[in-house]
């Protein structure tokens, strides 16, 4: 790239450069680089035990990846612990649920309010009357995103009563509460049925409506044809292609090695 | 209203001296009580909603009750100056202990806190030049609160009945907060609650030092209340005792721990007489908990009581949809 249009172009939100991870000997990660730029919807492919999990844990600093770099906002985010990372404005959800079990929906999703207020420990315990009005307005942050989620007529039930769908979508409230740049969600269509996949396409298209940039990792084709302008396809812990859908859905490498052709039924 | 079932909880402390007067059982046993209610809120805390182990809370029962004996008996401060100052170590203490004790999980955890409390009652027996070894300390005076010095079984019920009520509200308010929030969220995931930008081994150590802060202010108390301490008081078995009086009540509830800690007092009162036998009705009852309610006796019951309520509501016809 010249000088000229590094320019011009302005730097993408997150660049990953050389990303290795391995466990004993397995190379889950084999070095692996793309650029995903703000606003997007940027979906990650690839067959079971492509690396797709490994890349989000090593994204938000659960794993300490061996060699490359991962730039945010043009900071490195290598070497910083996930709170750390989670302060820069990156929110996930899991691939297996990782939900408060012993709080209520609400609770759940005030938890992800945590870095957008602080609360010291000692007024919490004397319950301050700041510490009140900032308990109020942490609920009303946590309403607003179960509302943006069609959660808040669920607000007060503890989070395990939910059905298995809902419960993936308290997730997504709980990340979309603490307002990040980028938000990663692994496999969130995994176990829904028809209906709630289509909510959940509406959902990821409000999201970006609000201008948050989304990460996806997930294996139903029709969902990720449909919402992703961007796709990366990994195998083996390495870069398989990455382009626009129709490009994806078009290359013989990629059919052949991983969707033997089902991604012709995309919609 | 929030705080509903602590004023019904007060309000029952402040009348029971008043329904039964010179009643010995009531003003002896209720202190007792009142104690035990301070050091399992605290472990509860700990246990109960931050998830982490602690078979070696008597430690920091010991430490607040030694620090209270030795500075008033051997250097003659002031009780409530000794009393700062046992806070103030067993806090530093637990500070350091934290981050190294609570990064291992499970049995591992478990074994570091049953081996820390061994040491420190090891210490408390065989220190024997400042803490009088095996025999303890006697002649402790009596605390003395700016100049009221509390004296009689009657007094010392409203000490720690205060104690202990602004214990269980500082309890109730930092578990209804975002402090606790994240404590529970440690507990419920520790992994999701990092991404939510919960800094938890912070969490986790401030728990720790919370919970070892109520332990030594219970001490600090026990010691003056009692005037004499011996590492009797702090061993094992009171560490086990304490665990059982927050799982019998109910993990992750205040008011689990309340009444666990009531329940486990008036059954020793009930057992004195199979005092050698003590730990094994201990273990017996923590065996039965763990197996027939495992969520405890007070959270078990309002369970059933609201299942039972559902259910009787269910009773009446339904609103057409
Ligand atoms: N913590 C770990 N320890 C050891 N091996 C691991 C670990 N995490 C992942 N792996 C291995 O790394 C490889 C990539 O796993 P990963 O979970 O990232 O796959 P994935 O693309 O998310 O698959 P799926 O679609 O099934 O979720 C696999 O071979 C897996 O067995
Ligand atoms: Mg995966």
């Amino acid at each position: 790239m010249t000088a000229l249009s590094s320019a011009l172009l302005p730097s993408p939100l997150l660049a990953v450069t050389g990303l290795e991870q391995s466990f004993g000997g397995v190379m889950a990660l084999a070095g692996v680089s793309f650029q995903v730029a703000e606003g997007l919807i940027y979906a990650v492919i690839g067959p079971n035990g492509a690396g797709k999990t490994t890349l989000f844990n090593a994204l938000c600093g659960f794993y300490q990846p061996s060699a490359g770099s991962i730039r945010f906002a043009d900071q490195e985010l290598l070497g910083l612990p996930p709170h750390r990372i989670a302060a820069r404005g990156i929110a996930r959800t899991f691939q297996n649920l990782q939900l408060f079990f012993n709080m209520t929906v609400v609770e759940n999703v005030m938890v992800g309010c945590h870095l957008r207020a602080r609360t010291h420990l000692l007024a919490a315990a004397l319950r301050l009357p700041w510490v009140q009005r900032q308990e109020q307005q942490l609920r009303e942050w946590a309403i607003a995103a179960l509302e943006l989620c069609e959660l808040a007529d669920r607000a007060g039930q503890p989070a395990g009563s939910l059905p298995y769908g809902l419960m993936k979508r308290v997730e997504i409230a709980r990340a979309l509460a603490a307002k990040p740049r980028l938000l990663l969600l692994d496999e969130p269509a995994a176990g829904l049925n028809d209906t709630e996949t289509m909510a959940l396409r509406d959902l990821i298209g409000r999201i970006r409506a609000n201008g948050v940039t989304v990460l996806l990792v997930e294996h139903h084709m029709p969902l990720v044809m449909g919402v992703s302008d961007r796709l990366l396809v990994l195998d083996y812990g390495s870069v398989l292609a990455e382009g626009a859908p129709a490009d994806i859905q078009a290359d013989p490498r990629v059919v052949a090695a991983y969707l033997g052709g089902a991604v012709n039924y995309a919609v | 209203m929030r705080l509903a079932g602590f004023y019904l909880f007060a309000l029952g402390v402040a009348l029971l001296p008043i329904l039964f007067p010179d009643n010995y059982f009531v003003i002896v046993v209720g202190a007792s009580a009142g104690l035990h209610v301070i050091l399992a809120v605290g472990l509860n805390l700990l246990m109960g909603y931050a998830g982490q182990i602690s078979l070696g809370h008597a430690a920091f029962f010991g430490m607040g009750a030694y620090a209270s004996a030795i500075l008033t008996t051997r250097f003659g401060w002031p009780s409530l100056l000794a009393l700062a100052a046992g806070l103030l170590a067993t806090g530093a203490l637990a500070w350091l202990f934290a981050r190294p004790i609570l990064r291992l999980r499970g049995h591992y955890l478990a074994m570091a806190t049953l081996g820390f409390g061994v040491i420190v009652h090891v210490i408390l027996v065989q220190a024997t030049q400042w803490t009088g070894g095996p025999d303890g300390l006697s002649g402790i005076p009596a605390l003395n609160l700016l100049g009221w010095r509390v004296d009689g079984d009657e007094q010392w019920y409203g000490v720690i009945m205060a104690a202990m009520l602004l214990v269980v509200w500082l309890t109730l308010n930092l578990v209804d907060s975002q402090v606790g929030r994240a404590l529970r969220a440690v507990h419920g995931s520790e992994f999701a609650a990092q991404m939510m930008g919960v800094d938890t081994g912070r969490a986790k150590t401030q728990v720790f030092v919370i919970s070892a802060l109520f332990a030594a202010f219970a001490g600090s108390l026990f010691a003056h209340q009692q005037a004499f301490v011996s590492p009797d008081s702090f061993n094992l078995t009171v560490s086990v005792e304490l665990v059982t009086m927050v799982v019998l009540g109910g993990l992750a509830s205040t008011f689990g721990a309340v009444c666990g800690a009531i329940a486990l007092t008036l059954l020793q009162q009930g057992l004195v007489v199979f005092e050698d036998y003590e730990m094994l009705i201990h273990g017996a009852l923590l065996m039965a908990v763990m197996i027939f309610m495992p969520q405890g006796l007070f959270v078990g019951l309002s369970q059933a009581a609201r299942r039972v309520r559902h259910r009787l509501k269910r009773r009446q016809p339904l609103p057409s949809t």
